[in-house]
C-alpha cells in the first residue's frame, strides 16, 4: 500500500517534469536561437558545414552594426515616448471612468460599463482602416501624436475594465467615512481610495505599456515617415530590406526591441500575472 | 475691508455650491466617464460608421474626391472574387485550428504548472514570454527559423531523420498555412496556460478532499470536479482568443504577406493589401467588415455569460 503510493508519487513527478521540460523547450527555443544568431559571426552563420548549435567565436558586431548604422536608438525613443504618453493618458481617463462605473449610481451606468467592455473586444484590425481615414481628416496623419491619441482607444477599455474589478474589491465604508469627515467624493478618491488602488493601477499601467509597445497595425498605417516609426514597425519595414536579410543584426534588433518589455515584466511579474488572471477570471 | 470679506465669502460659497452640485452622483458619475466615452465615440464608433459608408463607395486613396456611392457593389464583387473566397477559407482554417491547439496545449500547460511546487513564479514568468514580447519581433525570429536555406528546424528534422528533404516552410501553400498557424499557437499557449492555471487554482481544495474521501480516481476527479468548474474561465478565454485570432494580422504580415498565391491571406491582411497597398479604400473597408459578425457573436455570448454571473 505504502510503496504503491510512493510509486504513484514518483511517476507523477516524472510526468510533471517531462511536461515542464516540453513547454520550456518549445516556448523558449525561438528566443535561444535568436540570441545565438545575434552573437554568431556571419562566417559561421552561413556555413552549412558547421553544426548549427555550435558557436566558435561569439561576437557583438551585429549589435554594433545596429547601433551605428541604423536609426535603432531613434525608433527605441519613439516607442518609449508613444507608449509612455498613451499609457499615462489611458490610466488617468480609465481610473476616473472605472471609479464612476464601479461606485456611482446614475442612469445608464450599467449600459455604459457594458459598452466600454464591448469596445475592449474590438480588434484593432477591424478599425485601423477607417481610423486612418478619420486621422487624415483631422490633419494628424503621419504624426506621432496620431499614435498617442489612437492607442488609448484600446487601452482605456482595458484599463477601465481591469480597474472596475479592483474598485469593487475596496469596501465602500472607507470613502464614506472620509466623506462623513467633510471630504468631497473626489477628495476621498484621491486621499483614501487611490493609495489602496496602487497595485491595481500598477498592473493596469504595466499592461497598457506592454500593449502600446507591441502595437503594430496602427503604427504601420498611421506613421509612415521613417523618423517617427515605432520600433516593431521600423524593424520589420526598415531593416528587412528586399531580399537581403542581415540575420545577425535583425535578430539583435528583435531581441533588443523585446528587452524593455521583458525587464519591466520581470520586475513586476506578480502584478502582471495577477492582472492577467483577474482579467481572465472576472471575464 | 468688510466688503472684500463679503465678496470672498460669496465666492467661497459659490465655489462650495458648485462643488456640492458636482459632488452629486448623477452629475459626477457621467462627468468622470465622459472623457473615456468621448474618445471611444470619436475613434471607435465614428470610424466604424465611416467603414460602413466607405464600404459602399468606390473611394480610392489616390483620388481626392469622396468617391461614388455604389451600394453593395463592393460586396457582390468580393463574393465572386476567388482571392476573397480563398481568404475566407484561410481565416476560418487559421482561427479554428490555432485556437483548438492553443486550448488543448494551454490546458496541458496549466495542469503541469499546477503541479510544479518549486520556483513556481520563475517558471510561470519565463513561460509567459512568447505572449508578452512584440509579436512582430518574435515572428521575425520565426522568419529566420523558416528560412528557405538556413532553417534550423529543417536541420534538426534532417539530423534526426524525420524528413529526407528540406521543407520549404513558407514557400508552398500548405506548409505556409501550417507555419503561420504554428507561430500563432506558439504565441497563444502561454495566454491559455496562465489564465487556465488561475482558473484551476480558484477551485476550492475541499472539493478534491471530498472526492478523495469518496475514493475517486484522478481521472474521475478531473472529469467531475476540475472540468466543470474550469468551464466558465475556459469559455471566456477561448471566446476572446477566437475574436483575436480571427482578426490576426502581424504573423502573416511578417512571415508571408498573404502568399504564396494568397494561401495565407486573412481578412485583416487582405484589408491592408486591398486598401493601403492597392489603394482601393472602399473595397478594403468592405473586406474589413467581414471581421464584424464573429465579433457580434462573441459579444452576445460574453454578455449572456456576464448576466448569468450577476
Amino acid at each position: 500500500m505504502q510503496s504503491s503510493l510512493r510509486i504513484r508519487k514518483i511517476t507523477k513527478g516524472i510526468v510533471v517534469t517531462i511536461g515542464l521540460l516540453f513547454f520550456i523547450v518549445i516556448l523558449l527555443f525561438p528566443f535561444y536561437w535568436m540570441f545565438i544568431t545575434s552573437i554568431k559571426p556571419d562566417s559561421e552563420l552561413y556555413d552549412m558545414a558547421q553544426p548549427p548549435m555550435q558557436l566558435l567565436k561569439p561576437t557583438l558586431e551585429h549589435y554594433v552594426y545596429l547601433i551605428e548604422n541604423t536609426r535603432f536608438l531613434l525608433w527605441l525613443k519613439n516607442s518609449a515616448l508613444v507608449a509612455t504618453v498613451s499609457t499615462a493618458a489611458s490610466i488617468v481617463i480609465g481610473t476616473l471612468a472605472a471609479y464612476s462605473l464601479a461606485r456611482l449610481r446614475f442612469r445608464g451606468s450599467r449600459t455604459l460599463g457594458l459598452t466600454i467592455f464591448i469596445t475592449y473586444l474590438v480588434p484593432t484590425t477591424l478599425i485601423f482602416l477607417p481610423l486612418a481615414y478619420v486621422i487624415r481628416s483631422l490633419g494628424l496623419f503621419d504624426k506621432q501624436v496620431a499614435l498617442m491619441i489612437t492607442y488609448p482607444t484600446f487601452l482605456i477599455p482595458f484599463c477601465t475594465w481591469l480597474l472596475m474589478g479592483y474598485f469593487k474589491g475596496i469596501p465602500k465604508e472607507l470613502e464614506e467615512s472620509a466623506m462623513v469627515d467633510g471630504a468631497t467624493r473626489l477628495q476621498a478618491l484621491r486621499m483614501v481610495i487611490l493609495p489602496i488602488m496602487m497595485p491595481g493601477i500598477i498592473s493596469a499601467a504595466l499592461f497598457a505599456f506592454t500593449l502600446s509597445w507591441n502595437e503594430f497595425v496602427y503604427a504601420l498605417t498611421l506613421a509612415q515617415t521613417e523618423a517617427i516609426k515605432t520600433l516593431p514597425v521600423a524593424i520589420v519595414s526598415q531593416l528587412v530590406l528586399a531580399d537581403v536579410y542581415f540575420w545577425g543584426s535583425l535578430m539583435a534588433a528583435a531581441l533588443l526591441g523585446s528587452v524593455p518589455i521583458a525587464i519591466l515584466y520581470s520586475f513586476f511579474l506578480e502584478y502582471y500575472v495577477k492582472g492577467m488572471t483577474a482579467g481572465a477570471v472576472k471575464g | 475691508m468688510t466688503q472684500t470679506a463679503e465678496i470672498s465669502g460669496k465666492r467661497q460659497s459659490r465655489f462650495e455650491q458648485f462643488s456640492q452640485w458636482f459632488n452629486q452622483e448623477k452629475i459626477l458619475g457621467p462627468a468622470l466617464v465622459a472623457p473615456a466615452v468621448l474618445i471611444l465615440l470619436l475613434l471607435i464608433a465614428y470610424p466604424f460608421c465611416v467603414a460602413i459608408w466607405l464600404s459602399m463607395t468606390d473611394k480610392m486613396i489616390a483620388r481626392s474626391d469622396t468617391g461614388n456611392f455604389i451600394w453593395f457593389a463592393n460586396f457582390t464583387k468580393l463574393f465572386k472574387d476567388s482571392i476573397f473566397q480563398r481568404t475566407t477559407i484561410n481565416t476560418f482554417n487559421y482561427a479554428l485550428v490555432s485556437v483548438f491547439f492553443k486550448l488543448v496545449l494551454g490546458l496541458l500547460m496549466a495542469l503541469v504548472l499546477d503541479e510544479v511546487k518549486i520556483f513556481k513564479n520563475f517558471f510561470r514568468g519565463i513561460l509567459l514570454l512568447p505572449w508578452i514580447v512584440p509579436t512582430s519581433l518574435s515572428a521575425l525570429g520565426f522568419l529566420w527559423m523558416f528560412d528557405s536555406q538556413f532553417s534550423i528546424l529543417n536541420r534538426f528534422l534532417l539530423d534526426w531523420g524525420l524528413i529526407q528533404e528540406k521543407i520549404i516552410w513558407l514557400g508552398t501553400p500548405a506548409t505556409a498555412m501550417f507555419s503561420v498557424q504554428l507561430v500563432n499557437i506558439w504565441r497563444g499557449i502561454p495566454f491559455f496556460g496562465i489564465s487556465l492555471l488561475a482558473g484551476l487554482q480558484s477551485i476550492p481544495q475541499e472539493l478534491y478532499e471530498a472526492a478523495d474521501i469518496d475514493g475517486a480516481s484522478s481521472w474521475s476527479k478531473f472529469w467531475n470536479v476540475t472540468f466543470p468548474l474550469l468551464m466558465p474561465v475556459t469559455a471566456v478565454v477561448t471566446l476572446f482568443s477566437i475574436v483575436q485570432t480571427f482578426a490576426d494580422f502581424q504573423i502573416v504580415y511578417v512571415l508571408t504577406r498573404g502568399g504564396p498565391v494568397n494561401s495565407t491571406h486573412l481578412f485583416a491582411t487582405l484589408t491592408h493589401q486591398t486598401a493601403i497597398l492597392a489603394g482601393r479604400l472602399g473595397e478594403g473597408a468592405a473586406v474589413s467588415l467581414f471581421m464584424f459578425p464573429i465579433l457580434v457573436i462573441a459579444v452576445v455570448l460574453q454578455l449572456r455569460y456576464l448576466q448569468k454571473q450577476d
